[in-house]
C-alpha cells in the first residue's frame, strides 16, 4: 500500500499535499483499495466552504457509499473537472492525477492535527489487524 | 411402464448451431436481434366500417406510420424467447435464497389462490364502496390484525412499499411535530441502517444524525441520551438491526427519547423474527413501517409489488395517510374528513392484492404459527451460524435473531473477497447472501435462510460456503474466475455504474 512520504493524512483516510495556504485534498490508496471499484464522485463547487471534519462529498463504489470528509477548513479553490466522467483515476492514481479539491485554507495549523507518513502507516497496520 | 431415454431417440439431432449473426448478449439473443422483416404474431380485427382511424382523432402528428425497429416475430418465437428468459432467473421457487436483510421467504400458493379469486381479483378500484364490502372489510380486519401483531392502536395499509412507508411515517412526524408548534429537524440513525433510512429522512426534509451503536453491535441508550435534544424529532431503529441483534436496550432508548419529545420510529425490515414474539409497540415505538412482501410473504423482488403498512400510537393516528376505513351504520366507507392526514401517498387503496395475500398467511399460519415460523427462523440462522463459524465466524458475540452476519479470513489468507466468494456460490445452485452490508462489518456476509428452509438444505449450504472456503486456500484462481455455470459469468459492474447503457440501439450498418 502507498503512502508516500511528505503528505499529511487524516483518519477517515483523506490526504493533504500543501503549497503556501492552499491544500490538495484526496482520498488514499488504502481508501481507494478498501472502496474497491469507484463510479461515482459528488465534489462541491469552486468558492464553496468546507470545514474540517465535516464532509464535502460523497464517493461511490460498487461496494458502498461513503462521506469524504474534509481535513482543513478553507474555500474550495478548485475542483478535479475530469473525476465526473473518468472516476476510475482516484483508483489508479490517488496522489497524483486522482486528487478532489483545492481549498485556501482559513488556518494553517488545521494541519497539526493531521498525521504524517510514519502516523498514517501504523494506523493502516492497525486497522489490517 | 416407463420408456428409457435411450429408447426413443429417434429424433434427427440438430446441427451443430452456426456462428451466430449478432453479438451473443448474455448468450440470449435480444428480441430485437430475433426479429425478422414481415413476420407477425397474430392479426388483428379488421376495422369495422365507419370507424375512425387513430390518426383521424388524434391528428396525424400524433401517430407514426411505420414502427422503425419494432420487433416482428412469430407468436413461438415470443413464447419462446420469454419462457427462456424467464428461466434464466433466480428464483426463491428454485433455489435456496438466503439473501440478508430481504427475507426472501417462500410465497405460499394458497395465497395465489386468494388473490385470484374473482371477487378480490376482478374488483375495480374505483368501484363505489357499497359494492366493495368484503374487499374493505378484508382491509378492516387485515388493519385489526397488524395492530395485534405490532401492540400499535391504529394502521395504514395505504403505503406501496418500505420505503414509502419510511417516508409516510417520517412526514407523520414532521406533522406531529408542526401541530404541537416544535421545530425539529433531526432524526437520529444508526450506523447499521439500511440505506432507505438516511434517504427518506432527506426526502422528508429532516437531517441525519448518526448514533455509533457500541463494539457488541447494539445502540447503548447512554449514546441516544447524548445525541437526543430539543431539535430531534425522531430516532429510526430497525429492530433487530442490521447486524441481526435484538437491541436490548431499546425501552431506555425509547424513554430517552420520549423525555425529550421525540417519537421512536421502528423499521419493521426484520419483523421476522419477533412476529408473535415481541410487539414493537411493547418497546415504546410509536410508529412501525411493516413490509408484507417480506415478513408476511407476499412476492418480494421483481414479482412485487411491495406493501408497507403503518402502524401508530393512538396521538399520531389523526395524521396517518389517506384513504382511512371508518365504520358506519351502512357498513365501511373511506372516510374523507381528515384535516390533519399527510394525504394520499398514492392512487386508489395500496396494492391490494398483496393485502389478501398477506391476510391469507396470516390466517393460514395463525398467532401461534406465526410465532412457530419467527422461532425457526431464528434457529435457521443460528444453526448456520453454529455450523459454518470455524471459518466463517460470526461479526458479533450476540446471539443472532432471524440472519447472521457472517465474516472470514480469506482476503487476507488468499487474496479472495466476499464478492468473489458470492459468484462462486452461483455455481451451487444457491444465491448469495447480502454482502458487504452492514458496513461496520468489513467483508460482510448476511445470511437469513427463513423459516421454511429444511436442515438439509442449510446443511448443503453449508456444505457448499466450506468448500469455498478450502477452494480458496487451495485454488484461488477457482473462485476468483467464478461462475462458471451461469448464462453470464462476471459483469463488469463498475463500467455499467460508470458509464450505463439504458437502451438497446441497432448496429450501425
Amino acid at each position: 500500500m502507498e503512502i508516500p512520504q511528505g503528505l499529511k493524512y487524516s483518519k477517515e483516510h483523506e490526504w493533504v499535499a500543501t503549497e503556501e495556504s492552499v491544500a490538495t485534498v484526496g482520498i488514499t490508496d488504502h481508501a481507494q483499495d478498501q472502496l474497491g471499484e469507484i463510479v461515482y464522485i459528488e465534489l462541491p463547487a469552486v468558492g464553496d466552504k468546507v470545514s474540517k471534519d465535516d464532509p464535502f462529498g460523497v464517493v461511490e463504489s460498487v461496494k458502498a457509499v461513503s462521506d469524504i470528509y474534509a481535513p482543513v477548513s478553507g474555500t474550495v479553490v478548485e475542483v478535479n473537472e475530469d473525476l465526473p466522467e473518468s472516476p476510475e483515476v482516484v483508483n489508479e492514481d490517488p496522489y497524483g492525477d486522482g486528487w478532489l479539491i483545492k481549498v485556501k485554507m482559513n488556518d494553517p495549523t488545521d494541519l497539526d492535527d493531521l498525521m504524517d507518513h510514519e502516523e498514517y502507516s501504523e494506523l493502516i497496520a492497525r486497522e489490517k489487524e | 411402464m416407463m420408456a428409457t431415454a435411450g429408447k426413443i431417440r429417434h429424433i434427427t439431432p440438430a446441427p451443430e448451431p452456426t456462428p451466430r449473426r449478432i453479438e451473443p448478449v448474455a448468450g440470449v439473443p435480444l428480441i430485437f436481434e430475433l426479429s425478422c422483416d414481415g413476420r407477425r404474431g397474430a392479426d388483428g380485427p379488421p376495422r369495422p366500417d365507419g370507424v375512425a382511424r387513430g390518426a383521424d382523432i388524434l391528428g396525424r402528428e400524433l401517430c407514426r406510420e411505420d414502427l422503425a425497429g419494432f420487433p416482428e416475430l412469430s407468436e413461438p418465437q415470443v413464447l419462446r424467447h420469454f419462457l427462456r428468459l424467464s428461466q434464466l432467473n433466480f428464483a426463491q421457487a428454485l433455489q435456496f435464497y438466503p439473501l440478508g436483510s430481504c427475507t426472501m421467504k417462500y410465497n405460499p400458493v394458497l395465497n395465489e389462490e386468494m388473490a385470484a379469486l374473482p371477487g378480490f381479483a376482478g374488483l375495480h378500484p374505483a368501484a363505489p364502496e357499497h359494492l366493495a364490502q368484503g374487499a374493505l372489510v378484508l382491509m378492516e380486519r387485515m388493519e385489526a390484525t397488524l395492530a395485534e401483531i405490532t401492540g400499535m392502536d391504529a394502521v395504514s395499509l395505504a403505503p406501496a412499499a418500505g420505503a414509502q412507508g419510511e417516508l409516510a411515517g417520517l412526514l407523520m412526524i414532521r406533522a406531529f411535530h408542526r401541530k404541537r408548534k416544535e421545530l425539529r429537524h433531526k432524526v437520529i440513525i444508526p450506523d447499521t441502517a439500511h440505506g432507505t433510512n438516511p434517504a427518506s429522512c432527506t426526502l422528508a426534509g429532516f437531517q441525519v444524525v448518526v448514533a455509533k451503536s457500541n463494539k457488541r453491535g447494539f445502540l447503548e441508550a447512554a449514546e441516544i441520551r447524548r445525541l437526543a435534544s430539543n431539535d430531534v424529532a425522531a430516532m429510526m431503529v430497525t429492530n433487530p438491526n442490521t447486524l441481526g441483534i435484538f437491541e436490548p436496550e431499546i425501552r431506555e432508548i425509547a424513554d430517552a427519547l420520549h423525555e425529550t419529545g421525540a417519537l421512536l420510529y421502528l423499521d419493521g425490515a426484520n419483523m421476522n423474527a419477533l412476529l408473535g414474539v415481541a410487539k414493537p409497540g411493547a418497546t415504546g415505538a410509536d410508529i412501525v413501517q411493516l413490509n408484507l412482501h417480506k415478513t408476511f410473504s407476499t412476492p418480494h423482488g421483481g414479482g412485487g409489488p411491495g406493501a408497507g403498512p403503518i402502524g401508530v400510537k393512538r396521538r399520531l393516528e389523526p395524521f396517518l395517510p389517506m384513504p382511512r376505513l371508518m365504520r358506519t351504520a351502512d357498513g365501511l366507507r373511506f372516510d374523507t374528513d381528515r384535516a390533519d392526514s399527510i394525504g394520499r401517498l398514492r392512487s386508489y387503496h395500496g396494492n391490494f392484492g398483496m393485502l389478501v395475500r398477506a391476510y391469507a398467511y396470516v390466517l393460514a399460519l395463525g398467532g401461534d404459527g406465526l410465532a412457530e415460523a419467527s422461532r425457526l427462523a431464528i434457529l435457521g440462522a443460528n444453526y448456520v451460524r453454529k455450523r459454518l463459524e470455524e471459518k466463517f465466524p460470526s461479526a458479533t458475540s450476540e446471539p443472532s435473531m432471524h440472519e447472521c452476519v457472517l465474516t472470514h479470513d480469506l482476503e487476507k489468507r488468499a487474496g479472495v473477497s466476499t464478492l468473489e466468494i458470492a459468484k462462486r456460490l452461483l455455481d451451487f445452485g444457491i444465491h448469495p447472501p447480502t454482502i458487504y452490508f452492514p458496513l461496520v462489518v468489513a467483508g460482510a456476509l448476511m445470511i437469513e435462510p427463513t423459516e421454511t428452509e429444511s436442515r438439509e438444505i442449510l446443511d448443503s449450504f453449508v456444505a457448499a460456503l466450506e468448500k469455498i472456503y478450502d477452494e480458496a486456500l487451495d485454488d484461488p484462481e477457482l473462485v476468483k474466475g467464478a461462475p462458471y455455470s451461469t448464462v453470464v459469468s462476471r459483469v463488469d459492474e463498475a463500467e455499467a455504474a460508470r458509464h450505463p447503457i439504458l437502451r438497446w440501439q441497432p448496429k450501425e450498418q
